[in-house]
């Protein structure tokens, strides 16, 4: 079986749906003979050629509107957003269209459409190249909203999203885009949307994290001798696999959601509301977060104060293993 | 060095004036079937226009804007495009949507309050309303785009208010439309309003206004797209230039930019008071240059137009959109389907949500 790491995997992802499905076709900026700029559609131009990689003018807005304007004649577009940050002109589209058409319809007209973006910080890029926006999209019904975290989870689950038929937002971590190889099977499958996945079985506590951060969980509860900690991959957080979470807490008795996105009204707040609704007698301790600050994510100087560390994680099983 | 390195110009098309007199030269081969037909949808969009404008005063449905005095634009543009064609209207196209196949209960029942008026009939390319002006421009450029990809024999038809100009959407769409030369058709119903915002600049050195621009048509050269301004209250001006502009879309070459000039004789929606920034002597003046009374005129001198077919064409109206009426008040929306229709299975939360409002 091949080895892959996650941008690779996109890019395997987007030639499987490509070969199968003529009606998929992929538009960005500088998706076509440059690849992207992470390289996630490299060669697909050549293979496919201009009409199926679209590159467009640098308009954001643009790209998604028009996606949309194609999803409702019939085809399948993956749009790429380059950088998380320049998601925003297009919120207008996502949030007032996209996400609506379903149901403005009453189910005549579908927007079955892909808007894929690398997100996150830890790469020591420029301003705006470093934001978590996950809940800005969790937050509109309508949306689905997908974070993998490793190269098997990032194709099966890219092929899922654009075999939906709602608009689904695919969240990339660019931190760790080659930090993993991992074992991916060159034939197409799919990771079910809506799923959670338990990564590290454990009886004390119950780390969930999504993206990038479920590395930095994964070296914590490992470092550690003298707490078993679990770990969940969230990989959906909308719709957000509940069941997973509070059968894990339940057995755990204690958990701590860890994110890059601000702290306030991130989406470990909802995690932690939804368990304090389903399990409060379960716990023995609070649910904690660790996240970024409410602060603009920081230049590269600063940005390993701002994310989440495997010191601030130790530090909060500490306080909830004493509490 | 200094030297002239691109120039443009904009046409303005009136082929009948505000007498019914017709540009010989100019005036389209349609057959009396073909006319008669164009008057019957102007009088439809009229006789719908005041009945929907009564149930929103007794309350029988919610906010509205009425079309009236842009019918010439809204139905010549609409006559222009084939079964095939797609149409992406903003909020004001009523009838765009009636000649689509859409019928009278459902845009009632849209207006009505109610998610169900557009599920639309699913033989026919109408997309549904847009509200957020100039957004549907990128739909609109994205569909004709689709149709080159895909090899497909259709135009887009869009329509946006002039203050849609002054949007991002409005550019980045047109932007696209040039850069991807998509079979797509932009129509500007230049009503003159965007609310209380004229679309004429009133001050040499502030704002108030929509544009400076000379004309919104000019909008399009930026993006070397085909652009020409019509008298939007001349129906036969109107079907030609759009017309054309579809004919050459499917052809291949390329998208057209229609600035069509009209103006809007009511107020934006029920909930406006045009009567605040409205000048009557303008409106007055306005009243004289609508489009009905020109299309009668014209058609009067070609014999087409008599007493009985004026009584004739006013009672179908009346007939139809009274159905309309009376079947729209006999809808109830089903609550369960607002959970429903998010995606298209229900998410856990959603059917948690579902079940705590059964």
């Amino acid at each position: 079986m091949p080895k892959l790491n996650i941008v690779e995997s996109v890019r395997d992802a987007l030639d499987c749906e490509m070969k199968k499905d003529k009606s998929v076709i992929v538009i960005g900026e500088d998706v076509g003979l440059n690849g992207g700029v992470f390289r996630a559609t490299d060669g697909l131009y050549k293979k496919y050629g201009n009409k199926r990689v679209i590159d467009t003018p640098l308009a954001e807005s643009g790209i998604v509107g028009s996606a949309i304007g194609m999803a409702i004649a019939g085809l399948k577009p993956v749009a790429e957003i380059q950088f998380d940050g320049f998601t925003y002109p297009a919120l207008d589209q996502i949030f007032s269209h996209a996400a609506r058409i379903r149901n403005r319809t009453r189910g005549r007209y579908t927007c079955p459409l892909v808007v894929r973006f690398p997100y996150g910080g830890g790469i020591r890029a420029l301003e705006h190249h470093n934001e978590s926006p996950e809940t800005y999209f969790a937050h509109t019904p309508g949306l689905k909203v997908v974070i993998p975290s490793n190269p098997y989870d990032t194709k099966g689950l890219l092929i899922a999203a654009i075999r939906d038929p709602d608009p689904v937002i695919f969240m990339e971590p660019k931190r760790i885009y080659r930090a993993v190889k991992g074992e991916v099977p060159s034939k197409p499958y799919t990771v079910e949307i809506g799923k959670a996945k338990i990564v590290k079985e454990g009886t004390d506590l119950t780390l969930i994290a999504w993206g990038a951060m479920v590395r930095e969980c994964m070296k914590v509860a490992e470092s550690l001798d003298n707490v078993n900690v679990e770990v969940i991959d969230v990989r959906t957080i909308k719709p957000c696999d509940y069941e997973t979470i509070f059968k894990s807490v339940q057995k755990t008795s204690r958990a701590i959601v860890v994110h890059e996105a601000p702290l306030t009204l991130g989406f470990g707040a909802e995690i932690a509301a939804q368990i304090q609704e389903r399990c409060l007698l379960q716990m023995n301790a609070p649910v904690l977060r660790v996240t970024g600050y409410d602060v603009p994510f920081p230049y590269f100087k600063l940005e390993n104060e701002y994310l989440p560390s495997e010191e601030r994680i130790i530090n909060a099983i500490e306080m909830v293993m004493n509490y | 060095m200094k030297k002239t390195v691109a120039k443009f110009e904009i046409q303005y098309v009136q082929i009948l004036n505000e007498k019914g007199e017709v540009d010989k030269k100019l005036e389209p081969k349609l057959s009396v079937k073909q006319l008669k037909e164009i008057y019957k949808w102007m009088v439809l969009e009229r006789t719908f226009d005041n009945t929907a404008l009564m149930l929103q005063r007794e309350g029988r449905i919610g906010t509205f804007a009425q079309s009236l005095g842009e019918e010439a634009t809204h139905v010549g543009a609409t006559f222009a495009t084939e079964k095939v064609d797609w149409v992406f209207p903003d909020y004001r196209e009523h009838i765009a949507f009636m000649m689509k196949g859409v019928a009278i209960k459902d845009l009632l029942t849209h207006w009505g309050g109610s998610e169900d008026g557009m599920k639309l009939p699913k033989n026919t390319n109408m997309f549904s309303v847009c509200i957020p002006v100039g957004t549907q421009t990128l739909h609109g450029v994205g569909a004709a785009i689709a149709a080159k990809l895909q090899k497909k024999k259709f135009a887009s038809l869009t329509f946006v208010g002039d203050a849609s100009t002054s949007t991002g959407d409005f550019h980045e769409g047109l932007n696209f439309a040039g850069v991807f030369q998509a079979p797509a058709v932009v129509v500007i119903r230049n009503n003159q309003w965007a609310i209380s915002v004229p679309r004429t600049c009133q001050h040499a050195d502030w704002g108030g206004c929509q544009t400076r621009a000379e004309t919104l048509a000019q909008k399009g050269i930026g993006y070397n797209i085909n652009s020409v301004q019509v008298d939007g209250n001349d129906v036969l001006a109107v079907y030609s230039v759009v017309k054309q502009a579809i004919d050459n879309a499917k052809k291949g070459k390329g998208p057209t930019l229609v600035e069509c000039v009209t103006y809007r004789l009511g107020p934006h929606t029920t909930a406006d008071d045009p009567t605040r920034y409205v000048d009557s002597k303008t409106l007055k003046q306005w009243e004289k240059k609508e489009p009905l009374t020109r299309f009668k005129l014209y058609l009067k001198k070609k014999k087409i137009w008599t007493e009985q077919f004026e009584k004739q064409v006013r009672k179908e109206a009346k007939q139809l959109v009274d159905k309309g009426v009376a079947e729209f008040e006999k809808h109830k929306p089903k609550p369960t389907d607002m959970f429903d229709y998010v995606y298209e299975k229900l998410t856990p939360n959603l059917k948690a949500q579902r079940l705590e409002w059964e």
